[in-house]
């Protein structure tokens, strides 16, 4: 049987088990337009997607090119290309971004002792353990590489000291990959080190913290003479950050792609304008406002093409994992022109914070537009995007 | 048409990446911008009047380049618009002008799509072979507007006469056939009402004038005094040119969309590598962050740029329903984007650049003049919307 053969039958196997296992309530009726199906109560939706997550993450399906030992489906990339294709083509949406999933596994699984994989992968598999990030710093943002939360080695234990910001869902995670430095005589970028630290660990505390926007999954995390297990060390001694910036380009990743996925359900932005301007025939009323909003649709798209032309681009072996830097700058500096316009369409409409008043979308956009700064901010600055591309890509001098 | 399975993925083919080497070879043993000067001072060993060299165009021909939109029947190689990007693209980096567009995308494709056999047996062969050069005279105003057409064309017993002025038409001057677009019925504006006449610029009543471009390039302006054509000169439909023209203009405006790739890449790549050497302050300029901040700005429009060119192609390959919104959000983006390399790179070159020896002006130029034909970011913009339903 040769490779193409195996492929189809691969792609008719998962095709007929979707057909009898993914949630008829979760199908689109409209797959291209991705409109739900007839009124159901959320409720039901809600437990249909819970249940369909657990099915999905039993089935290897989060990792597909996992090995199984560690709670993948051991998927080559071919087969790994044709389930996404047959997942996207019964409306199943990707997987929320996980810490875990997104950006501690890949780097497990290629730095992680055998007794490591063995002990955390599968968890992240399945989803069943929550994890977080343990980078920025009061005094290290975006020079990250000045942090001095610190790690002194104690007999067979590390003993952790140190205060880290920005670490989304510490309140919730049961652990959290974190950056310590291990030797403070060494040269800064060299005396890092890549520590796992259980959050059920004596001495951690975590604080949520409120944003402009209100509320966040964002807290602040100290420890104060946290003891970790010396096994709990990914990697070597000092090389935390050459593990750092590996991680890095993942999350940019992750964070480029955001807003992706819900695009469908909510409303668009030309329906917008037209609710908040009226239309004549199709067209919208205002003819400068339109042209802002025909500039932000062409602009979303021609980013939609990138993300493509960049994943059959990796598909064919081909481009550079820089790419990420250039999809999260572009990205994130596009969901704030969104959101500043749709702050125009909305007038006065955009002004309200909570209660009656003000239709609950028009209070969704305002806090959207305010949270929507910080992707500028988050993952890397916009200017540190910059500054990776003028260096790894563009190869501008020092 | 001829229908080629592809994949509809957005990267090159291997053949697509054959060709682009053949294209790239060819162009930098033919031509570089010394040319480009001396034809525009009027000392070039190629055909100065013309702009472009006719030895250029056979050889084009003989490699099949001239002949990849248009079926094997005719001569051609029966491939797609992306393959004509690749050469297209190609041909940008290099600034070699060369009738494509012209005869290629505009006049010939409208022959194709809307002519009579006898029609395309008396002009595709000849376009294939590098024979025949083809100018499509339909614009009369400095905006791009397709349908605002004011010159007649006014049945009589047997025919038509034609009478009024046309613009802006692309290696009109030396053509071997003009394709004439003319209003048979309605206003300016309508689209209905419009319809094509192929005829020899030698007929009594034409008068071609040779108008130059700041891109060396040879534009004419044609004026029509009641000249008389057969009614078997008319390409389609009487009154319904409107049909047979918007694929030709979506073609169209994908394939300068890839010459404008290719444009804007050599500027940019070109400032990039001034950036590089050029001291000031005692350090190469390309340190200073607020010059890397605009060259890491300027690449990702240059990929963006690249991504819906790319798609613009292959939807027109595929003859997806998509593919005239694709093909106006390629042409305003890359529109967009050579303008803004453009005005950067002359701003990095500093002094320098403003002077006629450097060469980044000449790109500047080329960029400025297929930003403006067949429709700048602002009318694209604005198609995209409609196109889009608001």
């Amino acid at each position: 049987m040769n490779n193409k053969t195996a492929l189809d039958n691969f792609r008719t196997d998962i095709a007929r088990w979707l057909a009898e296992w993914y949630p008829a309530v979760l199908r689109p009726l409209d797959v291209e337009s991705g409109m739900p199906p007839e009124a159901v109560v959320p409720e039901t939706i809600r437990n249909a997607e819970r249940r369909w997550h657990r099915l999905r993450a039993e089935q290897g399906w989060l990792a597909p090119t996992w090995p199984r030992e560690y709670g993948g489906a051991g998927l080559d990339k071919d087969q790994a290309r044709v389930l996404a294709q047959e997942l996207r083509r019964v409306g199943v949406r990707p997987p929320p971004i996980s810490a875990g999933l997104s950006l501690l596994g890949p780097v497990l699984l290629q730095r992680g002792t055998p007794e490591q994989k063995l002990r955390h992968l599968p968890g992240i598999a399945r989803d069943e353990v929550m994890w977080c990030q343990g980078y920025s710093e009061p005094g290290a943002g975006s020079d990250l590489a000045s942090l001095t939360t610190r790690a002194m080695l104690d007999g067979d234990h590390f003993v952790v000291d140190g205060h880290k910001l920005w670490t989304s869902h510490a309140d919730k995670a049961d652990w959290m990959f974190c950056l310590v430095r291990t030797d403070p005589e060494a040269p800064q970028h060299e005396g890092i080190s890549f520590l796992l630290i259980d959050m059920k660990s004596p001495g951690i505390s975590v604080a949520p913290i409120r944003l402009i926007s209100g509320p966040s999954a964002f807290c602040q995390t100290f420890f104060d003479q946290v003891r970790v297990p010396k096994e709990n060390l990914l990697g070597q001694l000092g090389e935390g950050w050459t593990i750092a910036k590996q991680l890095l380009q993942y999350e940019r990743q992750a964070l480029g792609s955001i807003g992706r996925g819900d695009l469908g359900r909510a409303q668009t932005l030309p329906e917008l304008a037209k609710q908040e301007l009226g239309s004549e025939g199709a067209r919208i009323a205002d003819p400068v406002l339109r042209a802002q909003v025909a500039q932000c649709e062409l602009d979303s798209l021609a980013l939609r093409l990138t993300m493509n032309r960049s994943a059959d681009e990796a598909g064919a072996g081909r481009g550079g994992d820089h790419i990420a830097s250039m999809l999260k700058l572009y990205g994130s500096a596009l969901t704030n022109r969104r959101h500043e316009l749709m702050m125009t369409l909305l007038g006065a409409d955009g002004l309200g914070w909570e209660g009656p008043g003000f239709s609950d979308a028009a209070l969704r956009i305002t806090r959207q537009w305010l949270r929507a700064k910080g992707n500028a901010i988050e993952g890397g600055t916009n200017e540190i995007q910059r500054n990776v591309i003028a260096k790894r890509i563009l190869g501008l001098p020092e | 048409m001829t229908t080629v399975t592809r994949s509809s993925a957005l990267v090159p083919t291997e053949e697509q990446e054959l060709l682009r080497r053949s294209v790239r070879e060819f162009a930098a043993a033919r031509f570089d911008i010394a040319q480009l000067r001396a034809c525009r001072d009027g000392e070039a060993s190629v055909d100065e009047p013309l702009g472009y060299s006719r030895a250029h165009w056979r050889e084009m021909a003989e490699l099949g380049w001239t002949g990849i939109l248009f079926p094997e029947e005719y001569g051609g190689l029966g491939l797609g618009h992306a393959e004509l990007g690749v050469v297209l693209e190609e041909l940008g980096r290099r600034l070699l002008p060369q009738p494509l567009l012209s005869t290629v995308l505009l006049a010939g494709n409208a022959i194709l799509r809307g002519g009579s056999e006898a029609q395309k047996q008396a002009v595709l062969p000849g376009i294939c072979a590098g024979e025949l050069v083809l100018a499509f005279a339909f614009q009369e105003q400095g905006r791009f507007a397709p349908w605002q057409v004011a010159m007649r064309a006014t049945r009589v017993a047997d025919g038509y006469r034609l009478a009024g002025e046309k613009r802006f038409v692309l290696d009109g001057h030396g053509a071997d056939r003009l394709l004439v677009l003319a209003r048979t019925s309605g206003e300016p504006g309508e689209r209905g009402g419009l319809t094509l006449f192929l005829l020899d610029p030698q007929t009594p009543g034409v008068e071609c004038v040779r108008t130059s471009l700041l891109d060396v390039r040879n534009a004419a302006r044609i004026r029509f005094a009641d000249v008389k054509v057969s009614v078997s000169q008319v390409v389609g439909e009487v009154d319904r040119a409107a049909l047979i023209l918007d694929p030709v203009f979506d073609g169209a405006a994908a394939g300068l969309s890839a010459e404008l790739v290719g444009v804007l890449s050599e500027a940019f790549e070109r400032t990039l590598a001034y950036l590089k050497i050029r001291r000031q302050f005692g350090a190469l300029i390309g340190s200073f962050q607020a010059l890397k901040h605009r060259a890491a700005d300027m690449f990702c429009e240059r990929e963006l740029a690249m991504s819906v060119t790319l798609a613009a192609l292959r939807a027109l390959d595929a003859g997806r329903a998509d593919a005239p919104a694709l093909a106006s959000a390629a042409k305003a983006r890359t529109s967009e984007v050579a303008n803004l390399i453009g005005r950067e790179a002359i701003q990095m070159f500093g002094g320098i650049g403003m002077t006629d020896e450097e060469e980044i002006g000449f790109f500047v130029k080329r960029a400025r003049a297929a930003e403006t034909t067949l429709g700048d970011g602002a009318y694209h913009r604005d198609r995209f919307a409609t196109l889009n339903n608001f």
